[in-house]
C-alpha cells in the first residue's frame, strides 16, 4: 500500500474508542484525594450596590471550609484581581472586571464570593445560606438605549460606549448618489449562547511543597490560561501547570479566561487542597461568554443590472458588562468581512462597541464573520427582490472573479484564494436550483409556502497572523522518533473534538513512514507540551497542521543526513518517497524513519556534528489568514397556520482547500450548519427590561434536537491556498458562517408572496405567522 | 443517611448516602463511572441517560434511593474496547461523536430505541432520540451510526474488540458526492 | 443542581402512604416517577421535608379496558400508555399524549398520576382528561372519593387534591374517536398549545392545554361541532374559531398571548379532523 494513502482517507477517529465506552477523562472526570467543592454566590440582579455580604451562616456549617469575597481576593497578596483582556486597540474603555464583584455587580450571574465546602452538595447549601444585601441601581440591556446615555453600566466612564471605530474606503457618497437602487435597512443579529454540553468545569490543585499550581480546565487554550493566571495570581508562570483534558464542546466559550478559574487555584493555595468547581447549566448561561449581540444599520446601493457600486454599515456590537478576553474584537471582525465575497470598493463602516448590564459578548462559531455573511447575503436577496432577478444572478455579478487571487478588499483583508463562481454552479447542480425554482412556482399555485435561500460566503480563518492577533498568532509541534520507532507528536493546538489526534498521526503516517497506530498526538498540557496557542478561529490544522508539516519536514532532513552517513551518500542525493529514505530515484535500497530513530538514539553512528537523537520542534507563524468559502442552499417549507418552518432540504459546497479525512471535515460541517441553522430558527438570549435572564435553561433557550435539523447534501470543490505548506484552509466554523444566512434567506423568500422583504432572526414560528397575517410589507422588523 | 444496595452493570453495588443524592452522583462520584455525564440541571440534554431494569432513563432525575433494589447499566456495561456494542461500533464507524460528551447519553438512549423498533427509519431515529442533544455533530452522523447499529444487530452481529477493527480500517477511496454511503456497508463483513 | 436535604420513606400500600403522609404533615410530599417534582426539587422550586416514594406499591402500574370503560392506575406510565394497543384503541386521544410527552426516557420514568396531579398549565394529561369528562379516585385518610376532571384541574399547579391525598385510579368511557395534537414548544416539549377532542355519542369534547393557567373545556366550539360534517374543512375551521375565547392567554418568549390563542384554533381543528379520521 502507497504510503500517501492515509492523507485523505476517512479512517475512524483514533480518539474515539476512549469516548464512546466511557472511559474518556473530562475535568469533572478527574478525582484527587482531599478534594473540595466550590460554588458560587451570584448575583441576581442586572445591577446593583453590594452592601454587604455576610456569610456568618455559611461558615457555621462544619461542611463549609471557607467563604470568600471580593474584598478579601482583592486585598490578598500578589493577587491582580482584575481579569486580563488581549487586545490591541486604541482609545478603548478599560473598565476593572474584578474575579469577585467589590462593591457592585453588573449582570445577572456575576460571581460576588466563593464558598468552599466538603461536598458539591453541602456547597450547594451553603451558598444558599450567604446572606447579600443589594441596592438595586437603573439597568440598561439594549444596546441602542445604552448608546443614548445614562444610566451607565460604569459610572466612573460617563458613557457606555468603550470604543468607536471609523471605516473609509472609496468614495461611498458619490457611489450612492450614482445608484439606481439603494436597499436600506436595520438588521439585529440576535445574542446566543454556546451551550457547549460540558459546561465549564475546573480543579485546581495546589502543591505546597513543590510550589506549583495545576490547573485542570475544559478549555480551548490551556496555555494562555497558564499566562494569564501567572499574572492576575502573581505566579512564575513555570509554577503553573494548565491541562485541557477531554473537553466536552468549546465553540469559542472556552476560548476565555474566566474569574472562576482564578478565584478557585487562589482558593486552593490558601487552603492548600485540590478545590474543584464544576458549573450548573443554568450557571452557564448567565455567566459564560454569549456571542453575537449587534444591530447592524445597512444601506447598499447597486446599479440595474445588479451591480453594487456601495454600502454603508453601523455595526453597534453589544459588549455586555465586561471586557472577556477577546470582547471587543469581535464587532470589528465584522466590519473587516463586510465585503462578503463580492467587489464592493466604496464602504462607508463605523463599530461602536456598547456596555450594558448583561454578560459579556465574545468569540462564538464563527465570531464576528456570521454577522457579516448574514447581512452581506440578505443584502444580495433585498437587492434581488428590488430588482427582480434571481438571486443566483446578483451573486454571480459581483463575485470576486477566479482570475482576481490573490485580491485585497477595500477593508483591507488579502484574500488568499478562491472560484466562488464555479462553487455556487456545482451547489446550483447538486440543488437542481432550476428545478427548485419551478416547483416553488407549482406550490405557490396551491397556496403552499416554499422558500430556497442561497449564501454565498467566504470567511476568514487559520488565525492567524502575530501581527493582525490580540495574542501571538503562530502554533507549535513537536515530534520525537522514540528508539524503539513509535512517534510522539506533542502539538500546541487544544482539540475538543475536531480530531487532530487522527488527521495529525494520519499527516505523520504518511510522510515519515510509520504505521499510524505507531504515532501518539499528545496536547492539551503545559508541562507536556511546548507552549502553542490554542484551538480557536479555525487554526487547529491550518495553523497547527503547518507546525506539524515544518516539523515533518526537519525530522526529515536529519534522518536523512543519518542515511547519507550510513550507506556513505551525499545528503543532497537522498530524499524521503512513500515515507522511507532512498537515493533519489532508485528505491532498491531505503532506511525507515525508525531506523534512522534508532541510529540517532544509539548515537554511535552518526555524521561528525549533528547531534543524537531524532525530534524536532518547528514554529508556524502564517503569513496571512486563509479563507475558506463556499455556497449553501436551504429550502424550507412554511406551514401557512401556524407559521413553523420544515427545512425540507440543505445543500452546501465548502471548499477548505485539501482535506486530510473528508469524513471529519464533513463532520465539522454538519456541526457547524446546524448551529447557524439554529441562529436562523430558534435561538435567543433574553434579557427583561430589568437585566433578568428569561431564557436561563435548556427549557427556554432552544438548542436544536435531532428532528430540528435536516439531513444534509455535502459536496465540495477544492482551491489550494500557498498560505500554509499543507495548502488547506480552516473549516471549523465554515458551516456556521455560511448556513444562518441561507436558512433566513429560504424563509424570507417564503414569504415573498405576503410582501415580506426582511424580518429579523430567530425566525421562529409567531415572527412568521404575525408577518403573514399582518401582511407587513418588510421594511422594519416584526418583533 | 441509609445504606443503598443496588446492581450496577451485573455487579452488586452498596453505599450510604443521603437520600438527596442523585443517581448520576452516586455513579460518578461513589461508584467511579464517570462514563455518564451531566449536562445540565432541568431534565433536558439526556447525557447522563444510563438503562434501568433495561429502559433508558435520565439518572439526573432519579433519586439513588430511587434506584435501590434495580438493575442499572451505565455507558460502561453496554460494552467495552474488548467487546464493543453494535452501537458504540457504529458511532465509531459513521463519525458520530466529536467532543463525546453527548456521546454516551445518546448510545445508551439509541440502544434504548432500538429495543423499542429494532428497524428504525431516519425520522423515527430523530424522534427517538429526542430526549437527547448533542451539540457538534448536527445528528447526520448519529443517524446514520443508529441506522448501521440496527442493521448489525437484526444481523446479529458479533461484538468486536478495538484492537481487532483500528489496524485493519483501510483507507476507504472518496465517496460520491451526495455525501452518503461514506463506508460500504459490505465493509463491515470483510472486517468482522 | 442540587436538591434541599429530606428523608425518604417508602409506602407498601396506598393505606400505607396515607398514614405517612399524615405522620408528616405539611412537609411530605408524594413522590412517584418524580419527572415533575425531582425538577422542581433540584431548582430548589420545591423543598419538601419528606417524600413518600410510592412506586412500589402493587397494582396501580396497569391499563385495563372493561368493555367500554377504561380505568388507569395512577402509577401506570406513560410508556405503558404509549405502548398500549389496547388503549390505542378505546381512547386514542390519550394514546396521543403519552406518545408526545416529554422525550422517551421521561416517558420511562414518569406516571399519569404524577403528571396530572402536579397541574402544570402546559402539560398534556389535563386536556385528554377533560376531553374525556374522567374521573379521578382519589384516597384520603376518609376514604376515596370520586373527582370529575373539570373539578380536579384548578388552575396553575393547583388541584383538587388535598394535603395527604393521592390519586389512585383515573377512569373514562371509552372514545375511539377521539385525537390529541400538540404544538411541541422546541426547547421544553411542553405544549405551547394542546387539544384535544373526543367525539362522543353524545356529542363532541374540545380540551385545551398550554393557552391559559389551566387546562380548559371549550365549551363553544363543542357546541358550534354539534351538526358539522367533519370532512368539511372549512366547516370544522369556521366551529373551531374563537377556541380560546374569555381565556386569559399566557405569553412568553417563545408565544405571545395572541399567537396562543389563535393557534387554539388551529390545533382545534386538526384535533377535531383527527378524531373524526378514527
Amino acid at each position: 500500500m502507497a504510503f500517501t494513502a492515509m492523507v485523505g482517507a476517512r479512517i475512524r477517529r483514533r480518539e474515539d474508542p476512549r469516548l464512546i465506552t466511557g472511559r474518556a477523562t473530562y475535568v469533572d472526570d478527574v478525582k484527587q484525594v482531599g478534594t473540595v467543592y466550590a460554588a458560587f454566590v451570584r448575583s441576581p440582579y442586572g445591577h446593583a450596590k453590594v452592601r454587604s455580604v455576610d456569610a456568618s451562616a455559611a461558615n457555621d456549617d462544619p461542611n463549609v471550609l471557607a467563604v470568600y469575597t471580593g474584598h478579601e481576593l482583592h486585598h490578598a497578596h500578589g493577587v491582580k484581581s482584575s481579569m486580563p483582556v488581549a487586545h490591541k486597540m486604541a482609545d478603548l474603555e478599560t473598565p476593572p472586571h474584578y474575579m469577585l464583584a467589590l462593591d457592585e455587580v453588573r449582570f445577572v450571574g456575576e460571581p460576588v464570593a466563593v464558598v468552599i465546602a466538603n461536598s458539591p452538595y453541602a456547597a450547594r447549601d451553603a451558598v444558599e445560606a450567604v446572606a447579600v444585601e443589594y441596592e438595586e441601581l437603573p439597568v440598561v440591556v439594549d444596546p441602542l438605549e445604552a448608546l443614548e446615555g445614562a444610566p451607565y453600566v460604569h459610572e466612573s466612564l460617563g458613557t457606555n460606549v468603550a470604543f468607536t471605530m471609523p471605516f473609509k474606503a472609496g468614495d461611498p457618497d458619490k457611489a450612492f448618489a450614482e445608484a439606481d437602487v439603494v436597499v436600506k435597512q436595520r438588521m439585529i443579529n440576535q445574542r446566543l449562547a454556546p451551550v457547549p454540553i460540558e459546561p465549564r468545569s475546573m480543579l485546581a490543585s495546589w502543591d505546597a511543597g513543590m510550589q506549583q499550581l495545576t490547573i485542570y480546565s475544559a478549555t480551548q487554550i490551556p496555555h494562555l490560561l497558564r499566562t494569564q493566571l501567572a499574572v492576575v495570581l502573581g505566579l512564575p508562570e513555570n509554577r503553573i501547570r494548565a491541562i485541557a483534558p477531554e473537553v466536552g464542546g468549546g465553540f469559542g466559550a472556552k476560548l476565555n479566561v474566566y474569574a472562576e478559574e482564578a478565584v478557585i487555584g487562589w482558593a486552593s493555595m490558601q487552603l492548600e487542597r485540590p478545590v474543584k468547581y464544576i458549573e450548573t447549566r443554568s450557571e452557564c448561561f448567565q455567566a459564560m461568554i454569549h456571542g453575537r449581540d449587534q444591530v447592524d444599520d445597512l444601506e447598499i446601493a447597486a446599479k440595474n443590472d445588479g451591480t453594487i457600486v456601495g454600502l454603508r454599515v453601523r455595526i453597534v456590537g453589544n459588549l455586555g458588562a465586561y471586557h472577556q478576553l477577546l470582547t471587543p474584537v469581535i464587532p470589528t471582525l465584522t466590519l473587516l468581512m463586510s465585503c462578503g465575497c463580492y467587489r464592493i470598493d466604496n464602504i462607508a463602516g463605523e463599530v461602536i462597541g456598547v456596555f450594558t448590564n448583561t454578560m459579556s459578548t465574545d468569540a462564538y462559531r464563527g465570531a464576528g464573520r456570521p454577522e457579516a455573511t448574514y447581512f452581506v447575503e440578505r443584502l444580495m436577496d433585498m437587492v434581488a427582490q428590488k430588482l427582480n432577478m434571481d438571486p443566483a444572478e446578483v451573486r454571480r455579478k459581483n463575485f470576486i472573479p477566479a482570475s482576481a487571487f490573490p485580491h485585497t478588499t477595500a477593508t483591507g483583508l488579502t484574500y488568499d484564494s478562491g472560484s466562488y463562481e464555479s462553487t455556487m454552479d456545482k451547489a446550483l447542480k447538486l440543488a437542481d436550483y432550476a428545478g427548485l425554482r419551478k416547483r416553488q412556482e407549482e406550490l405557490r399555485r396551491q397556496g403552499r409556502l416554499l422558500g430556497i435561500g442561497l449564501s454565498t460566503y467566504v470567511e476568514v480563518c487559520g488565525m492567524g497572523p502575530s501581527a493582525a492577533m490580540p495574542a501571538a498568532g503562530w502554533d507549535s509541534a513537536t515530534i520525537r522518533v522514540e528508539p524503539t520507532g513509535s512517534i510522539t507528536v506533542l502539538t500546541g493546538v487544544s482539540p475538543h473534538g475536531q480530531g487532530e489526534e487522527t488527521t495529525f498521526a494520519q499527516l505523520v503516517a504518511d510522510e515519515l513512514g510509520v504505521p499510524i497506530d505507531q504515532v501518539t498526538v499528545v496536547h492539551g498540557d503545559t508541562d507536556k507540551v511546548q507552549y502553542g496557542v490554542g484551538t480557536f478561529g479555525s487554526r487547529g490544522t491550518a495553523v497547527g497542521g503547518a507546525a506539524l508539516k515544518l516539523a515533518i519536514e526537519s525530522i526529515q532532513a536529519k534522518a536523512i543526513k543519518i542515511a547519507a552517513h550510513q550507506w556513505e551518500a551525499n545528503p543532497d542525493d537522498l530524499e524521503y518517497r512513500d515515507g522511507k529514505i532512498q537515493v533519489k530515484g532508485d528505491p532498491s535500497k531505503t532506511l525507515s524513519t525508525a531506523e534512522a530513530g534508532f541510529l540517532a538514539f544509539m548515537g554511535d553512528k552518526l555524521p561528525p556534528g549533528l547531534e543524537p537523537g531524532l525530534d524536532a520542534t518547528r514554529r508556524f507563524e502564517p503569513p496571512n489568514f486563509v479563507f475558506p468559502f463556499g455556497t449553501h442552499v436551504c429550502v424550507v417549507e412554511i406551514d401557512a397556520q401556524t407559521g413553523e418552518v420544515k427545512v425540507e432540504k440543505y445543500y452546501a459546497v465548502d471548499d477548505c482547500g485539501r482535506l486530510l479525512n473528508p469524513m471529519i471535515a464533513e463532520g465539522q460541517l454538519h456541526g457547524g450548519i446546524a448551529q447557524g441553522l439554529a441562529q436562523a430558527l430558534y435561538e435567543e438570549v433574553v434579557y427583561d427590561e430589568n437585566g433578568q435572564l428569561v431564557t436561563g435553561t435548556l427549557m427556554d433557550y432552544a438548542i436544536p434536537h435531532a428532528e430540528q435539523v435536516p439531513h444534509y447534501e455535502l459536496d465540495h470543490t477544492v482551491t489550494p491556498t500557498d498560505v500554509n505548506p499543507l495548502g488547506l484552509k480552516g473549516i471549523g466554523e465554515a458551516g456556521t458562517i455560511g448556513s444562518t444566512p441561507a436558512v433566513a434567506n429560504a424563509v424570507i423568500d417564503a414569504l415573498a408572496p405576503f410582501g415580506v422583504a426582511h424580518l429579523d432572526m430567530p425566525l421562529r414560528p409567531e415572527k412568521l405567522w404575525a408577518a403573514m397575517h399582518a401582511g407587513i410589507s418588510g421594511n422594519g422588523s416584526v418583533r | 443517611m441509609q445504606q443503598i444496595e443496588l446492581t450496577v452493570n451485573g455487579k452488586r453495588a452498596s453505599f450510604m448516602a443521603e437520600p438527596r443524592l442523585l443517581l448520576v452522583h452516586a455513579l460518578r462520584d461513589y461508584l467511579g463511572l464517570t462514563g455518564t455525564h451531566v449536562g445540565c440541571d432541568t431534565s433536558s440534554c439526556g447525557a447522563c441517560t444510563v438503562l434501568i431494569d433495561g429502559v433508558s432513563a435520565k439518572s439526573c432525575t432519579v433519586f439513588a434511593v430511587q434506584a435501590a433494589g434495580h438493575d442499572v447499566t451505565t455507558i460502561e456495561g453496554i460494552g467495552n474496547a474488548d467487546a464493543l456494542h453494535p452501537m458504540q461500533d457504529a458511532f465509531w464507524e459513521k463519525h458520530g461523536l466529536q467532543c463525546g460528551y453527548c456521546t454516551p447519553g445518546m448510545i445508551v438512549s439509541a440502544v434504548d430505541l432500538l429495543q423499542r423498533n429494532p428497524n428504525p427509519s431516519d425520522a423515527e431515529i430523530r424522534a427517538g432520540l429526542e430526549g437527547n442533544v448533542c451539540r457538534c455533530t448536527g445528528y447526520e452522523n448519529i443517524v446514520k451510526a443508529v441506522r448501521t447499529a440496527a442493521a448489525a444487530l437484526r444481523e446479529n452481529r458479533p461484538r468486536r474488540a478495538v484492537r481487532d477493527i483500528e489496524p485493519l480500517t483501510p483507507p476507504v477511496e472518496e465517496p460520491p458526492p451526495s455525501g452518503e454511503a461514506i463506508i460500504p456497508e459490505q465493509l463491515q463483513e470483510t472486517k468482522a | 443542581m442540587i436538591p434541599a436535604s429530606f428523608e425518604y420513606v417508602k409506602a407498601g400500600s396506598v393505606g400505607d402512604a396515607l398514614r405517612l403522609l399524615a405522620e408528616h404533615g405539611d412537609g411530605a410530599k408524594i413522590l412517584a416517577g418524580g419527572h415533575s417534582l425531582i425538577p422542581m426539587m433540584k431548582l430548589r422550586l420545591a423543598t419538601p421535608s419528606v417524600l413518600v416514594d410510592i412506586a412500589g406499591i402493587p397494582q396501580l402500574d396497569r391499563v385495563s379496558v372493561g368493555g367500554s370503560r377504561v380505568t388507569i392506575g395512577a402509577l401506570t406510565k406513560h410508556a405503558t400508555l404509549a405502548a398500549s394497543e389496547a388503549l390505542r384503541d378505546a381512547a386514542p386521544v390519550l394514546w396521543d399524549a403519552a406518545n408526545q410527552l416529554g422525550d422517551p426516557q421521561v416517558r420511562n420514568r414518569g406516571t399519569i398520576g404524577g403528571a396530572a396531579a402536579h397541574g402544570d398549565p402546559s402539560a398534556d394529561y389535563p386536556a385528554v382528561l377533560l376531553a374525556l369528562d374522567a374521573t379521578f379516585t382519589v384516597a384520603g385518610r376518609d376514604g376515596e372519593r370520586d373527582v370529575k376532571a373539570a373539578d380536579f384541574f384548578q388552575g396553575m399547579f393547583a388541584t383538587a387534591l388535598g394535603a395527604g391525598e393521592l390519586v389512585t385510579r383515573i377512569a373514562f368511557d371509552a372514545a375511539p374517536r377521539s385525537a390529541y395534537v400538540k404544538y411541541h414548544h422546541p426547547a421544553s416539549h411542553y405544549a405551547v398549545v394542546g387539544v384535544a377532542a373526543v367525539l362522543a355519542a353524545d356529542g363532541p369534547r374540545v380540551a385545551v392545554t398550554g393557552v391559559g393557567d389551566s387546562a380548559f373545556r371549550a365549551r363553544g366550539v363543542e357546541r358550534a361541532l354539534q351538526g358539522v360534517a367533519f370532512d368539511d374543512a372549512q366547516a370544522v375551521a369556521a366551529a373551531c374559531a374563537g377556541t380560546a375565547r374569555g381565556v386569559d392567554a399566557r405569553s412568553d418568549t417563545f408565544a405571545s398571548a395572541a399567537y396562543r390563542t389563535a393557534m387554539a384554533d388551529v390545533f382545534a381543528a386538526r384535533a377535531v379532523t383527527q378524531a373524526a379520521s378514527r
